[in-house]
């Protein structure tokens, strides 16, 4: 057994089995584990203890509104690319109490809620999905107002990441220049190599976490190894999205008539927004009892897909779904960019996956630009 | 684009979302379902702490309701006591409407950009105003008031859908004696009224005012707002001199929710109070 850890910046190699220890560890330390597992069909994320909760020998097959999972039989168990969730349902939850008012003497008081969130240990996490995660840093606490629930789950969270050896034609990381690989912002990295892990030690902490790993210093031959797993995803990487003419094209095109031919096909469903590991958008529900004592306000995550997302009195400020589409295809691509330095899209092709028409985000941007050229 | 991993601050921040509680002072009807609540922080902390511009609003919340962004209406030297003027036009508001004085509602604020009143010393102005409009501009007027000699003229140009909707006429006289002129039309008379009929950008082609060195500060419909600046801009004001307070969905008033984005702006964070020039490319553009 190695008495000693390894050093941050490190690149190891366990075996497979070996990263129950590092879970192991983990809970050891208070961390609550988060990873993908099969469920329904698709590989969602859930709490897990256990390497077999893992989706050992599946794969995802996906295409422009289609997902579908296969049996392998290899012995990977991240052999997949990215599922219906994303690691914003933790950080940046659907659903979250913000406080409690209670009418006493005739006044109202207002309490936060006290109880702490969990510390999260995120299992898997692809290059896109921690690019998404940077995003929503800037987002929510990056402004003049810090969200202090997104800042107490996001302050905890270990990220042990994942390198892609594969990649879907509905990915396009690379065009966002967000992955395949991993390169910064994790405790520790795996790459999946046939009878091992490559593990880049990212962070003190991550290094603790490899105690009884049986770790070795990674060889020259399971380095070059490693660099062919997420060559091959990039060389797997088809779909392009050109940003070099974002955001003017957008502004300049927001009345062109290509939206009209979008918003014949949009359902105005909301699953892109769903899906989408950076959409932050919210709203609220006020609840009370009956004799009005004692009331709650609760964030619910929002679409505006939502038809009544823009409603002011008197009436919708985007009553259609062409303005609808537009507003979510601006500010991903578009004005994301003025607000927060950095486009609101990391290339990870849930949208185009999980709508239920097929709509490409970039076919669209790309179809707009053609058009707009004409 | 490469997105960098930005060091995460460790420090919790103070709950932006959560609202103090102050008390209704006073309640005074203003119009046909428009009222003035006076409020005062019930904390003597939050009381002294707070501090607002003319054209910044506040988050108002009524436990089991719901929440809305209302515009401060009261001079910006006094911050003992918060004057907001209520519309009602939904839920919440409907709910605020029955309070009276004692009750408690709770209070966000103060959010948002200002009228740029520091660029406005030594100059006219003209504050334009369509019916509910004129409550976010009442604090530029008191400041205008209070501080009248560090203006030049200042015309106020003021109408609604009837006489009835009207707002602040009781202080219409003191106004005047302070050297504010006072310009007012309604869409539809009454048979007492003896005033000018006719839509609030109309009330142009009745006042000479010098182009130069001269600030318009416009608050009201969209579509008022649009012929504001169409008028503002044939007699020759630039653009970056022409103000206008925009209005959206809302529901957290710091940026979080995302409802009221505006393009590359946020109406809670570089707004309410736009110039102009800011934001031509998307004023106007249908249902954005």
């Amino acid at each position: 057994m190695p008495p000693n850890l390894p050093r941050v910046s490190a690149s190891v190699v366990i075996r497979k089995s070996s990263l129950q220890p590092v879970f192991d560890n983990l809970k050891a330390a208070g961390f609550t584990l988060v990873g993908p597992t099969v469920r329904e069909g698709a590989i969602v994320l859930d709490e897990i203890s256990r390497l077999e909760d893992l989706p050992l020998g599946w794969t995802d097959e996906q295409q422009p509104g289609r997902y579908r999972l296969k049996q392998t039989n290899e012995p990977y168990f991240f052999g997949f690319t990215v599922g219906p969730h994303s690691w914003k349902q933790y950080l940046h939850p659907a659903r979250l109490p913000l406080f409690a008012a209670r009418k006493e003497n005739g006044n109202w008081a207002f309490l936060p809620p006290q109880t702490p969130p969990p510390h999260y240990a995120f299992v898997g996490v692809r290059a896109c999905d921690l690019a998404a995660i940077s995003i929503l840093d800037r987002v929510l606490l990056g402004g003049e107002f810090r969200d202090p629930h997104y800042a107490r789950r996001r302050e905890q969270v270990f990220v042990l990441a994942v390198n892609c050896g594969h990649a879907n034609p509905t990915c396009f990381c690379s065009s966002m220049n967000t992955g395949p690989r991993v390169t910064e912002g994790f405790d520790l990295a795996l790459t999946e190599l046939p009878e091992a892990f490559l593990v880049e030690v990212g962070s003190e902490a991550g290094s603790e976490m490899m105690k009884d790993s049986a770790w070795e210093p990674a060889t020259a031959f399971e380095l070059r190894q490693a660099a062919g797993v997420f060559q091959q995803a990039e060389r797997e990487i088809v779909r392009d999205l050109k940003t070099d003419d974002l955001p003017q094209l957008v502004y300049d095109n927001l009345e062109h008539a290509h939206w009209d031919e979008v918003a014949a096909r949009c359902l105005s469903c909301g699953n892109c927004t769903l899906v989408c590991p950076t959409c932050f958008c919210t709203t609220v529900e006020d609840t009370s009892n009956l004799r009005g004592t004692m009331a709650e306000r609760t964030r619910l995550a929002d679409s505006c897909f939502n038809r009544d997302f823009s409603y002011v009195f008197g009436g919708n400020i985007r009553p259609n779904i062409r303005s609808r589409y537009r507003q979510w295809l601006s500010h991903k691509l578009a004005s994301w960019i003025d607000q927060f330095g950095t486009s609101g899209c990391v290339g990870c092709g849930r949208c185009i996956a999980w709508c239920p028409v097929g709509i490409e985000i970039t076919e669209e941007v790309n179809a707009l630009r053609a058009k707009a050229a004409q | 684009m490469s997105v960098a991993f930005p060091a995460i601050e460790v420090r919790s921040p103070v709950d932006p979302m959560l609202p103090r509680p102050a008390v209704i002072q006073g309640v005074r009807p203003e119009a046909a379902g428009v009222f003035t609540f006076s409020m005062a922080f019930a904390n003597p902390a939050d009381r002294a702490a707070y501090q607002f511009q003319a054209g910044q609003f506040n988050m108002l919340y009524l436990p089991g309701f719901g929440e809305v962004a209302i515009s401060l209406s009261s001079d910006p030297g006094e911050t003992q006591l918060l004057g907001h003027t209520i519309r009602v036009a939904g839920n919440v508001t409907r709910a605020l409407s029955r309070l009276k004085v004692g009750d408690v509602v709770g209070i966000r604020g103060p959010f948002g950009s200002h009228w740029p009143l520091e660029k406005a010393a030594g100059r006219n102005l003209i504050i334009v105003a369509g019916g509910i409009g004129l409550a976010p501009l009442r604090p530029v007027i008191l400041s205008v008031l209070t501080h009248r000699d560090a203006f030049g003229r200042v015309l106020l140009l003021y109408g609604a859908r009837t006489p009835g909707d009207l707002l602040y006429t009781r202080e219409f006289g003191r106004w005047r004696e302070a050297g504010l002129e006072v310009n007012v039309t309604v869409d539809v008379g009454d048979e007492n009224w003896k005033g000018k009929v006719g839509v609030v950008p109309q009330l142009f082609y009745f006042v000479r005012m010098e182009h130069k060195n001269t600030l318009v500060l416009t608050c009201g419909p969209e579509i008022m707002m649009r012929f504001v600046i169409y008028e503002a801009l044939a007699r020759r004001i630039p653009k970056d001199a022409i103000y206008l307070s925009m209005e959206r969905n809302m529901k957290c008033a710091v940026g979080f929710c995302g409802h009221c984005q505006y393009g590359p702006n946020f109406i809670c964070k570089q707004g309410p109070v736009f110039n102009f020039a800011a934001i031509e490319p998307f004023f106007g553009k249908e249902d954005f």
